[in-house]
């Protein structure tokens, strides 16, 4: 019993491998924003600022292979990641706000950094994902 | 949702990978259908209607 093979699967790799190469890339523009303006530049705010620019339209690069990924990828795994993107979309927010007013009420002695949401961020898509991943095993 | 896709596939003596292949899915996802814990999208309802040479509604049955 043979019927025309869906591709479904084979096609994922090349955007795997597009949506890394933006990852990287955007990943680098940011390394080069924060190093370069102290060690090339040294704070020059036109410079500052065009580099920002590039890293944000690398970021934007990101965003659309990103959907094209979802888009593409494998019904159950767009299922698994969709749950994990909204898991973690309420605890950027909740969570965001909540030590946003840690911060503000001054219950924490130090600033509450946007780089510790994006790390509470980015642990709990990682363990949607794994989750996902087992209760679909 | 209850279905017969296991069945099915043992009738027509193909393994998940096989119909995963055939249906353009992960081995994963005909795993998870089979053992009732994810409904397929209608498109790939239609993919194992066609394959099978069945309607939808003889390979899935709702179930209140």
């Amino acid at each position: 019993m043979k019927t025309q093979k869906h591709s479904g699967i084979s096609k994922n790799k090349p955007i795997t491998f597009h949506l890394g190469l933006w990852t990287f890339a955007w990943v680098l523009s940011i390394a080069f924003v924060t190093f370069g303006s102290k060690y090339l530049w040294e704070f020059n705010p036109t410079i500052t600022v065009i580099m920002i620019l590039i890293s944000s339209l690398v970021g934007i690069g990101v965003i659309i292979t990103n959907r094209k990924y979802i888009k593409q990828i494998d019904e159950l795994q767009r299922k698994i990641l969709l749950d994990a993107m909204g898991v973690s979309l309420g605890v950027a927010v909740i969570g965001g706000i909540s030590y946003s007013m840690l911060d503000t009420t001054n219950v924490i002695d130090f600033d509450a950094e946007i780089s510790h949401l994006v790390i509470l961020i980015g642990l709990t898509y990682l363990a949607g994902v794994l989750i996902g991943n087992a209760r679909y095993k | 949702m209850k279905n017969r896709l296991k069945v099915l596939r043992a009738e027509n003596d193909m393994t998940q990978a096989q119909l995963a292949e055939e249906t353009g899915v992960s081995r994963q996802t005909i795993n998870a259908i089979e053992k009732g814990k994810f409904d397929p999208s209608l498109p790939l309802a239609f993919r194992f209607a066609k394959l099978f040479k069945m309607s939808i509604e003889d390979i899935f049955a709702h179930e209140d």
